[in-house]
């Protein structure tokens, strides 16, 4: 692993869904790094954007939607790359893997058939020997006996499927994999697995893996670094480790402390609900829920600082917390809470 | 309703104009219709005028606007007269399809078991069945009892339409049935009826008016066919379009165009216009074929404090907000 | 899991072909009970101021009318599961051997009407799908709308009126030249058939020369459907998950579209098409009756002039037969293309 080998670069990545009223602004201002061999997850509630950014970091928006921002794939810029180009890239260098694998592969074509053309899509001169040759290779890394090789996708459970789906994406060996909740519409036991296979990818082919999920779960097993996304925006990203040990967000901390586990003896919620993107609240977005906000986090956006443990955070709270910068008086007042009750459904 | 007007508006381009060329359609000839006495110079069966005999096949001309067929019709009275005769039967044919069908697919779907399942069936089998071949077969049983007239046919007419009432609110009152929120109303204790009809026909009547056109359209079609062939509203009767126009088959061979041309243009807007009203709703109603007009997306230039690692500027929160 | 594909498939078919009976049997009910329900006596209708009441009495009595209702109709479903169609009133000739002599004729009016239906809507459909809401879509769409509003008939007079001013000459009804009909020997009683069995090249182009215009004409009317259907199923198609992915996988969108979308919306097509045999065959006795076409729905429309109920009956028996096994050879024909109709 070379820690200059960066794979993606993101700068204040805007997405913008057209709709019938205001634009809905999924992802807005979103800068990360990704190197080879990382996996990042990307963790968030349902309506933070998440999907959004992974698709839109392939180029695969619905109709009416913006990109802007810089985004750079290795030195490529993929924003002003022309159509022909993106397409190419995709699937090559770029890979998607989707959450429900039970409707992602055509039901009239054999596996075989959804291999070839892939790799006859990228590969111009492929025969058809070298075709068979790769996709059992691609098969066999996933489990799947190549006696299956000829089968329809409705012969496959859901577990099995998404394995043919990572093979799928997998046998053009790209370089960053968009993983996009790929085991949320599985078993426990089948996740287990398919994280392990993600590992094995990453180990043996330095593949750099974007893995998107809202199970905080699968994060701390899997993934080097984290990024919490909220409102269109990441909140906190730092190592795995030491955002989970030292969370320096409010919203991380809420997450953590939500989550189940056996020795749970109360249920944690957050307040409200997600804020509608195509009308943020003013300030922090996060200030209609957040335990600790303060006048100021009504008023100002809060600055993406890194903080002593490491992680990037914008939060006037933990800069407060950690000195990075000085508040007036008023501006540290609490935030009064009746704020908070308000918050309506996204 | 109103939210069914917003939902229109806020269609895209393609499916108000759809909806709105085949209402103006439709009103057209409802008006002509309502207003034949007026606008027709004849009588819908009237071959002479004060004694004289009318021209047989006369060409159009200021006399005779549309010309005059081989029964020393005017062809335009013929038309006009036609309207009424067209709107009068698909209006009773489908109203009574509704009044049988609705009901019986509300009951039918809410009380299942084997009736149900029986009388799925039978319909199942009706709806298989050529609709010209089941309205010939009914003319054919009614012509003794009831004559050639407007409610004869209409009758005819009905039996064809039934089924697919019936199969649509069977299947939803079945679906709905089996939904949550029924599940809620009975264990709040709501009786049987209440549940029916507060929640299965809200539902119901999202369909019918789609289906409703769209079988209008069809039974005119039917009814001139039936016509056509003979079996439909005897001339004695009234007017109907269906019937000229066989009429109008041997004139053809001679190359004698108008007595073929009028009558059937105004079969074929009149069907087009409940056509397109049928499919209009259906475009505006039904979510995956929808497409909802999209304000494109303008993206202003990131304020000072969106940036990453820009300084921030005290009093001012995005876009200038205080 | 399933099992191999062979296995499953006889299976589906065998599930399906025990399906059809009680669907016949229901039909067969309704055929038998909605002709019964005539008022007043069939026999007098038909024939009733031709013949004196002794007469009468006795054709009663031979059509077995005078029986109970309930004998009369196991007699009814004994004799069609014999083929056994009855014998008309009026000329007291078999119904099989009405279809037998006129059944050829709408047979080839219909196969040929839907191949020019398949070549007209099937692309028309495709085009209107992949560029939906744009000017081609509408002009397609209207097209579509059109042929279902006019009437068949009306379709078939302009026709005839334009091919008499343009194409004098080119024949404008019946089957065939008088002299061909004399010429030619009844051997399979389709008449194409048996022009070509006879080895005469002229008269095979005469008869096919008759069959272009009716059967372009209910070839337009089944267009219309297929347009609406294809155009919806491309687009249903084109918002399938698997398509989402494709894309993902960097196919260029045009295989996306002709590979993905347009294969896996002519699935549900194929079936329809098929299912369009009601209309067919209404369309067929409508396209006979304005070309003077000698095929079944000629004879119907005469027989139900005539009120022959007998010969009504045993007509409308068959085409609900017809019906229902078209509708079976179709869901086998969609068991094949698609693997996974199966039971």
């Amino acid at each position: 692993m070379k820690p200059d080998d960066v794979v993606i670069t993101a700068e204040d990545l805007r997405v913008w869904y057209g709709t019938a009223g205001d634009p809905v602004r999924a992802v807005d201002g979103v800068s990360f790094e990704l190197r080879a061999g990382e996996i990042l997850g990307l963790v968030g509630e349902s309506g933070c954007g998440k999907s959004t950014l992974g698709r839109g970091l392939l180029g695969l928006m619905p109709d009416g939607a913006e990109r802007d921002g810089r985004l750079l794939f290795r030195d490529k810029d993929m924003l002003t790359l022309k159509r022909r180009e993106q397409i190419a890239l995709r699937g090559r260098e770029l890979g998607l893997i989707f959450q429900e694998p039970l409707t992602r592969l055509n039901p009239l074509m054999r596996i075989s058939e959804h291999f070839s053309e892939t790799l006859k899509a990228h590969e111009r001169g492929i025969t058809k020997d070298q075709i068979e040759h790769r996709s059992l290779e691609a098969l066999r890394l996933m489990g799947i006996p190549p006696t299956r090789y000829k089968a329809f996708p409705h012969e496959f459970s859901g577990g099995m499927r998404q394995r043919l789906m990572i093979a799928l994406t997998l046998v053009l060996r790209p370089s960053f994999v968009v993983a996009d909740e790929p085991t949320t519409a599985l078993d426990v036991l089948v996740e287990a697995q398919i994280i392990r296979m993600l590992h094995d990818l990453r180990d043996t082919y330095e593949t750099s893996l974007l893995l998107i999920t809202h199970n905080l779960g699968i994060i701390a097993e899997a993934c080097d670094r984290v990024a919490v996304m909220y409102a269109g925006r990441i909140v906190e990203i730092g190592d795995a480790k030491t955002v989970f040990r030292d969370p320096q967000h409010p919203y991380t901390r809420e997450l953590l402390r939500s989550t189940i586990s056996l020795r749970t003896t109360g249920l944690n919620y957050i307040e409200g609900a997600p804020p509608d993107l195509s009308d943020p609240p003013p300030g922090c977005r996060f200030h209609p829920r957040c335990p600790d906000a303060m006048e100021v986090c009504a008023v100002r956006v809060p600055e993406p600082r890194q903080q002593p443990n490491g992680s990037r955070t914008e939060c006037w709270a933990a800069d407060q917390a950690n000195g990075l910068v000085t508040l007036t008086e008023n501006e540290r007042i609490p935030l009064a809470k009746e704020v908070i009750a308000v918050a309506d459904e996204a | 309703m109103r939210h069914w007007v917003r939902t229109i508006w806020n269609t895209r381009g393609l499916a108000r104009w759809i909806l709105l060329a085949g209402l103006v359609l439709v009103v057209a000839f409802v008006v002509m219709a309502v207003l034949a006495p007026w606008i027709a110079p004849y009588d819908f069966n009237q071959t002479r005028v004060d004694g004289d005999k009318l021209p047989k096949l006369a060409h159009p001309s200021g006399e005779h606007w549309l010309g005059t067929n081989d029964q020393f019709f005017d062809i335009w009275s013929r038309v006009v007269w036609g309207a009424r005769t067209a709107l009068e039967v698909i209006v009773l044919s489908v109203l009574f399809s509704i009044l049988i069908g609705v009901p019986l697919g509300l009951v039918s779907g809410f009380i299942g078991g084997w009736a149900d399942r029986a009388l799925v069936f039978v319909m199942d089998s009706l709806y298989a069945l050529p609709s010209l071949l089941l309205a010939i077969v009914f003319s054919f049983l009614l012509r003794d009892a009831l004559g050639g007239g407007i409610v004869a046919a209409a009758l005819s007419l009905t039996c064809i339409y039934i089924p697919q009432y019936f199969r649509v609110v069977r299947n939803t009152t079945v679906s709905v049935k089996q939904s949550v929120y029924v599940e809620a109303a009975r264990a709040i204790g709501a009786p049987p009826t209440t549940i029916m009809r507060k929640y299965l026909f809200g539902n119901v009547v999202q369909s019918v008016p789609v289906i409703g056109t769209l079988n209008a359209a069809d039974a005119l079609s039917t009814l001139a066919a039936l016509g056509f062939l003979g079996f439909g509203i005897q001339p004695t009767e009234a007017s109907e379009w269906g019937y000229d126009l066989s009429r109008a088959l041997d004139d053809a061979q001679a190359g004698t165009w108008w007595p073929a041309l009028f009558p059937g243009l105004a079969i074929i807007l009149l069907i087009t216009g409940l056509t397109l009203v049928g499919e209009g709703l259906n475009e505006t109603l039904n979510p995956s074929l929808r497409r909802r007009r999209l304000v494109p997306v303008r993206m202003p230039a990131m304020g000072p404090s969106d940036h990453y690692g820009a300084l921030p500027t005290p009093g001012r929160g995005p876009g200038g907000r205080p | 899991m399933s099992s191999s594909s062979g296995g499953s498939l006889a299976r589906y078919i065998a599930v399906r072909l025990l399906l059809v009976i009680p669907m016949i049997w229901v039909l067969l009910t309704i055929v038998f009970v909605l002709l019964r329900v005539a008022p007043g006596d069939p026999v007098s209708a038909a024939v009733g101021g031709k013949l004196s009441e002794d007469a009468l009495d006795t054709r009663r009595h031979a059509l077995g009318i005078d029986r109970p209702l309930i004998v009369q109709y196991l007699d009814y479903l004994g004799d069609v599961v014999r083929l056994d169609f009855g014998h008309t009133i009026s000329d007291n000739r078999p119904i099989l051997d009405v279809i037998r002599d006129q059944g050829g004729a709408t047979m080839t009016l219909t196969i040929g009407a839907f191949l020019f239906a398949i070549l007209i809507g099937v692309p028309l459909g495709r085009v209107a799908g992949r560029y939906r809401d744009t000017a081609t879509d509408a002009g397609i769409r209207i097209f579509g709308v059109v042929s279902y509003a006019a009437p068949i008939f009306w379709v078939g007079i302009m026709l005839v009126l334009v091919v008499v001013k343009l194409f004098p000459g080119w024949p404008t009804y019946d089957i065939a030249s008088v002299q061909t009909k004399f010429l030619v020997e009844p051997r399979t009683h389709v008449l194409l058939l048996d022009t070509i069995l006879a080895g005469d090249g002229e008269a095979v182009k005469d008869v096919l020369q008759h069959h272009v215009l009716p059967c372009f004409t209910l070839g337009l009317l089944l267009s219309g459907v297929i347009i609406r259907l294809v155009r919806v199923n491309v687009i249903q198609a084109l918002q399938g998950d698997y398509i989402e992915a494709a894309r993902a996988r960097g196919i260029p969108e045009r295989q996306v579209v002709r590979r993905h979308a347009f294969r896996n919306a002519l699935v549900p097509v194929i079936t329809v098409i098929g299912l369009q045999v009601a209309l067919t065959l209404s369309g067929a006795i409508l396209t006979e009756r304005t070309f003077n076409w000698p095929g079944l729905g000629t004879e119907l429309v005469q027989y139900v002039t005539a009120r022959d109920y007998v010969a009504v009956q045993g007509l409308v028996t068959f085409f609900a037969l017809v019906v229902v096994i078209v509708s079976l050879l179709v869901d086998i024909l969609n068991a094949l293309v698609d693997p996974r109709v199966r039971y």
